[in-house]
C-alpha cells in the first residue's frame, strides 16, 4: 500500500534520521529525565512505520536492514544477558553493575551499567515488536 | 556429594545414550552405568545397615521448603539396590531385545532416565523432591509405554497410564503439601521422627486419603488397576522393569515410607487393607482368563501389589516383614518371568498360549530361567518365594480380627498365582508342541537369557541363604519402616505349622487350577467384553473431551466482542465480590479542590468515550478513542507523570495508526450485534466503569504511613544512580518484572506472526 501524497512519500527521507536521533536521545536520557527504552523503542519504531506508510514496507524493511523479529529477539537476549551479568556480578539477586563515569566530547559525562544495557534490550524488543506488527498489518496478505 | 552421583551417573548415561548412537553390539555397554550405581549401593550397604544413613543436601528453593535432600537408609537402599541391580540386567536385556529393530538407543536412553527418576524416589528425603521424581517416573513411563508411537493403540494405552497415575500424582502433591505444612517440615526423615505432630493434625484424614490416592494409582490398586494390564503395550524390557520391579512398587514404597507416620489411624489401615485385598483377588482371578503371557504376568503383578498393600495395611512388624520378603522375591522372579515371556515372544514369534508349547528343547536356557522363576513365584521351597508365602500365612493366621477372611483371601490369591506362574514359566516349554508359531523358534542371544537367569538363580540363592538374606537385607530395612531396631531372623523351616499346611493346600489347589487352564482360556473373550472399571474411565474421558469442546465453543466463540464481554464480565464479577464480601463500598467524600485543567481533561475524556460508544462507523470510533487517549495524556502531564504521558501518547498514536491500516478490511460496525447484545454491552460497560470508579475512590481513601513511592524515590539515585524513578524501577529495582513483560511482547510477536501467516495460507474452501 503506497500513499499517493507526494509530501508523505518524501517526508520520511528527511524525518527518518531525525526521528532515530530523537529515539536514541529519548532512550539515553531516560535514566535521569523522562524517556527510556520503552518510549525510545516506540519512537524508533514509528520512524520506520512512517517510511512504510510513505514508501511501502519493502522499502522500510530495506532501510531497516534487520528483520523486526530478529531485532526483538536480540533485545530479549541483551536484556537477559544484562540480568545474567547482574546475577553473576552482584552477590545473589540482580544487582546493577556500573562502570566509572567518563567524559565524552559533545555528550558529557557518561555512566554505563547493566541497567542501561537492560534498557537497551527493552528498546530493541519494543522497536522490533512495533515494527513487526506495523509492517505485518500493512503487507497485503489479510 | 557422594549420594548424588548414582542418580546423576544414570541420568548422564541416559543423555549420552540419546546422543551417541552406539552400534547394536556395543549397546550393552550402557549397562555399565547402572552397574556402577548398583556397585555403589552394594558397597555403601554396611553404612546404612543398623540404622545408619547417608545424607546429602544442596540448596534449591529454600524459601519454598524445597531442598535437594537425599537420604539413603536401609529401606531406601533395598529399593535402590533393586532399581539399579534389576536395571542393569534390564539394560543388557533391552540391548538384546532390540537387536535388529529400530529405536534401540532411544529405548535404552528412556529406560535409563526412568531409572534415574526411580532411584530419585527411593533416596529423596524432601517431600517436594519426592514429588518431582514421582512425576518424572510418570512422564518417562508414558514415553516408554508409548514406545511404539506409530501405533494408535500403544499411544492410547500410554496416555491412559499417564492420566491415571498423573491424576493420582496431583492428589499426592496436595497430600504432600498438606503434610509438609502440618508437620512444619519438608524433610521426610524429620516428619517420620515427629509423627505425633501429624497425627494430631486436624487435616490428618485428608492427608492420608490424598497420599493413598497417589500411591494406589501408581501401584495399580483397585479400582485404578486397569491401566497396568493395558500398559503391556510397552516393549517387554519396559514391562519387566517398570511393571514388575520398580515403578508400580513406587506406590508400595511410599506406603511403607509413610507407614510409621500414619500407622495407628483407622483411615490408614482400613482403606489400605481393603484396597490391597480386593486388588489381590481381582488381579489373580482375572489373570486366569488371560491367554497372552504378558497379560498373565500383568495380572499376577496386580495380585502381588495387592498382597503387598494389604500387608502394609496390617502394619504389624510381622506383616511388614512378610511384605519385604515378598517384595524382594517378587522383584526377582517377576522381572525374570517378564524377560522369559519376551524371550519366548522373540524366539517363537508369539505370546499366545494357544500357539505355544514344547519349547524346552529349542530354548533350553530360557526354559531353565523360566522354570526357576516360576518355582519361586509358585512358592516351592527353598525359593525365596516360599519363604515369602510362609510369612504371609503366618501374618494372616496371627491377625487379631477377621483372620479367617484375610487368610482365605491370601490362600486363594496364592493358589491362583501358583497356577499363573506355571502357565508362564512352565507351560510354553513342557506342553505339547504346536505348529502355529511363526517362523523357526530359536534361542535368543545371551543378552536375552542371562539376565532372567541371574534373577531367577538369585531367587533360589536368597532362599537357600535364608538367614543371611534376613539379617543383611530384610531386617535392616524392616527396622526403618517400623522405626525400631529389630533382632529377628528369617527362617526357612518353621516345623509343621499352620502356615506350612496352608502352603501345601496352596500347591494342591494351584495344581488343580493349572490343570483346568483351558477351561478359563476359552472364556477369555467373554470376560474381556464384560463390564469393567475401564469402561467408566473411557466414559469419563470421552465426557471430558466433549465438555471441553462445548465449553471452548461457548467461551471462545471466535468473536472478539464475545471475548471482551467475558473478560470484562469476569473482572467485574471479581471486583463486585471483593467490594461486597470483603471491603465494603468507599465513601463518596471529596478531599481537595477542583482545578480547571483536570476538570477540562476529564470532560474531554468523557466526551471522547461517549462519542466512541455511539459511533456508527469504525473510523469515528477509532478517532474518538484517540481523543480519550489525549485527554488521559493531559491528566498525566497535569499530575506530574511525564514518562506515563509520553508513553500514553506514543502508544495511543501508534494504536490509531496500526488500526487505520486494517480498518477498511473490517466488516461494518455492529453488523453481528442485535439489540440485546448492544444492551448487555452497555450495562456491563456501565457496571465496569462504576466499579473502576469505586476502586479508584477507595484507593485514595487508604492512608498509608510510608508510601512505597517515597522509599523508591529516595533510593533511586543513591542505589541505582538514576534520577528518573520510573525508569530506575523499570530497569533496576523491578528489572525481572520488566523482563517478563518483554517476554510477553516476544510471545505476542509470535502470535502475530502465526495469525498473519495463517490468514495468508488459508485456502478459500476452508473456514
Amino acid at each position: 500500500m503506497k500513499t499517493k501524497s507526494l509530501l508523505f512519500a518524501q517526508m520520511p527521507r528527511v524525518a527518518l534520521p531525525l526521528i532515530l536521533v530523537l529515539a536514541a536521545v529519548t532512550f539515553y536520557r531516560g535514566h535521569h529525565v523522562p524517556g527510556g527504552g520503552f518510549i525510545g523503542g516506540l519512537v524508533g519504531a514509528l520512524a520506520f512505520i512512517l517510511v512504510a506508510l510513505g514508501q511501502g514496507t519493502e522499502v522500510a524493511r530495506k532501510v531497516m536492514r534487520v528483520e523486526p523479529i530478529s531485532l526483538l529477539w536480540l533485545g530479549v537476549g541483551i536484556a537477559l544477558f544484562s540480568l545474567i551479568l547482574g546475577f553473576i556480578g552482584g552477590d545473589g539477586g540482580f544487582h546493577g553493575l556500573w562502570l566509572d563515569e567518563f567524559m565524552v566530547p559533545l555528550i558529557g559525562k557518561v555512566h554505563l551499567g547493566t541497567p542501561m544495557l537492560f534498557d537497551l534490550g527493552v528498546f530493541l524488543t519494543v522497536m522490533g515488536f512495533a515494527t513487526k506488527v506495523g509492517f505485518g498489518l500493512q503487507e497485503d496478505n489479510l | 556429594m557422594s549420594l548424588f552421583w548414582p542418580v546423576l551417573l544414570i541420568a548422564a548415561a541416559s543423555a549420552l545414550a540419546a546422543v551417541i548412537r552406539l552400534p547394536e553390539r556395543w549397546r550393552v555397554l550402557w549397562a555399565l552405568f547402572p552397574g556402577a550405581a548398583f556397585a555403589w549401593v552394594v558397597l555403601s550397604w554396611p553404612d546404612v545397615v543398623g540404622g545408619g544413613q547417608l545424607m546429602a543436601t544442596i540448596p534449591w528453593f529454600e524459601e519454598l521448603g524445597a531442598t535437594v535432600d537425599l537420604r539413603l537408609d536401609a529401606y531406601g537402599g533395598l529399593m535402590a539396590g533393586l532399581v539399579t541391580g534389576v536395571g542393569t540386567l534390564i539394560i543388557i536385556y533391552a540391548a538384546g531385545y532390540m537387536e535388529g529393530s529400530p529405536g534401540g538407543s532411544r529405548l535404552i536412553s528412556l529406560l535409563l532416565i526412568f531409572m534415574a527418576a526411580m532411584l530419585g524416589i527411593v533416596v529423596a528425603d524432601n517431600l517436594i523432591l519426592l514429588f518431582v521424581f514421582w512425576e518424572l517416573t510418570s512422564i518417562t513411563s508414558y514415553l516408554l509405554v508409548g514406545f511404539s508411537h506409530e501405533k494408535l493403540d500403544s499411544r492410547k494405552k500410554a496416555l491412559q497410564a499417564l492420566l491415571v497415575t498423573g491424576t493420582g500424582g496431583l492428589a499426592l502433591l496436595a497430600g504432600l503439601v498438606l503434610l509438609g505444612i502440618e508437620a512444619g517440615s519438608w524433610q521426610i526423615s524429620e516428619i517420620i521422627a515427629n509423627a505425633d505432630v501429624v497425627m494430631a493434625s486436624p487435616h490428618l484424614h485428608g492427608i492420608i486419603v490424598l497420599i493413598l490416592l497417589g500411591a494406589f494409582t501408581k501401584s495399580a490398586q483397585f479400582p485404578f488397576h486397569f491401566w497396568l494390564p493395558n500398559a503391556m503395550a510397552a516393549p517387554t524390557p519396559v514391562s519387566a522393569f517398570l511393571h514388575s520391579a520398580t515403578m508400580v512398587k513406587a506406590g508400595v514404597f511410599i506406603l511403607g515410607r509413610f507407614s510409621p507416620v500414619f500407622s495407628g489411624s483407622e483411615w490408614w489401615h482400613g482403606p489400605v487393607v481393603i484396597a490391597g485385598m480386593v486388588t489381590l483377588l481381582v488381579g489373580a482371578v482375572l489373570g486366569l482368563f488371560q491367554t497372552d503371557l504378558k497379560k498373565i504376568l500383568a495380572y499376577t503383578t496386580l495380585a502381588v501389589l495387592g498382597m503387598l498393600t494389604m500387608l502394609i495395611g496390617f502394619g504389624s512388624d510381622l506383616a511388614l516383614k512378610s511384605m519385604l520378603v515378598f517384595l524382594i522375591g517378587h522383584a526377582l522372579y517377576k522381572a525374570a518371568l517378564f524377560m522369559v515371556a519376551g524371550g519366548i515372544d522373540h524366539g517363537a514369534g508369539t505370546r499366545d498360549v494357544w500357539k505355544l508349547g514344547g519349547l524346552r528343547a529349542i530354548m533350553p536356557f530360557t526354559m531353565v530361567a523360566g522354570a526357576l522363576a516360576a518355582f519361586s513365584k509358585a512358592g516351592f521351597p527353598p525359593f525365596l518365594g516360599f519363604i515369602g508365602k510362609e510369612y504371609v500365612y503366618k501374618t494372616g493366621t496371627s491377625l487379631d480380627h477377621f483372620a479367617p477372611i484375610f487368610t482365605g483371601a491370601m490362600l486363594l490369591g496364592n493358589m491362583l498365582m501358583f497356577a499363573l506362574a506355571l502357565k508362564v514359566g512352565w507351560y510354553p516349554f513342557w506342553s505339547q508342541p504346536k505348529e502355529a508359531a511363526r517362523g523357526h523358534p530359536h534361542e535368543g542371544s545371551w543378552m536375552m537369557w542371562l539376565p532372567p537367569m541371574v534373577l531367577a538363580v538369585l531367587g533360589l540363592v536368597f532362599g537357600f541363604m535364608t538367614e543371611w538374606t534376613g539379617d543383611t537385607l530384610v531386617i535392616p530395612a524392616l527396622a526403618e519402616i517400623t522405626g525400631t531396631p529389630m533382632h529377628e531372623h528369617l527362617a526357612l523351616w518353621h516345623g509343621v505349622t499352620l502356615p506350612l499346611i496352608l502352603s501345601l493346600v496352596t500347591f494342591a489347589g494351584g495344581v488343580m487350577i493349572y490343570r483346568a487352564r483351558e477351561y478359563f482360556w476359552k472364556k477369555h473373550d467373554q470376560v474381556d467384553s464384560g463390564p469393567k472399571v475401564e469402561n467408566a474411565y473411557d466414559r469419563l474421558l470421552a465426557g471430558t473431551v466433549k465438555f471441553a469442546k462445548r465449553q471452548t465453543r461457548a467461551i471462545q466463540g471466535g468473536a472478539l466482542s464475545r471475548y471482551m464481554f467475558i473478560v470484562v464480565g469476569a473482572t467485574a464479577t471479581l471486583l463486585l465480590w471483593k467490594f461486597v464480601r470483603f471491603q465494603g463500598w468507599p465513601e463518596l467524600t471529596w478531599e481537595g479542590r477542583l482545578a480547571p485543567i483536570p476538570v477540562i481533561a476529564c470532560i474531554w475524556v468523557m466526551a471522547g468515550a461517549i462519542a466512541a460508544a455511539l459511533a456508527q462507523r469504525r473510523l469515528v470510533a477509532l478517532l474518538s478513542m484517540g481523543v480519550v487517549g489525549l485527554g488521559i495524556t493531559a491528566l498525566f502531564v497535569n499530575f506530574g507523570a511525564p514518562d506515563l504521558a509520553i508513553t500514553q501518547l506514543l502508544v495511543d498514536g501508534l494504536t490509531v495508526v496500526l488500526l487505520l491500516l486494517v480498518i477498511y478490511r473490517l466488516p461494518p460496525i455492529r453488523v453481528e450485534a442485535n439489540k440485546w447484545v448492544i444492551r448487555a454491552d452497555a450495562v456491563l460497560s456501565a457496571i465496569m466503569g462504576g466499579l473502576i470508579f469505586a476502586l479508584t475512590l477507595s484507593a485514595m481513601q487508604i492512608h498509608v504511613i510510608e508510601r512505597v513511592g517515597d522509599t523508591l524515590a529516595q533510593m533511586s539515585y543513591v542505589e541505582a544512580y538514576g534520577r528518573n524513578v520510573v525508569n530506575v524501577i523499570l530497569v533496576d529495582f523491578r528489572a525481572l518484572d520488566t523482563f517478563g513483560e518483554i517476554i510477553v511482547l516476544a510471545i505476542a510477536a509470535i502470535g502475530v506472526t502465526a495469525l498473519l501467516s495463517a490468514k495468508k495460507e488459508r485456502s478459500p474452501d476452508e473456514d
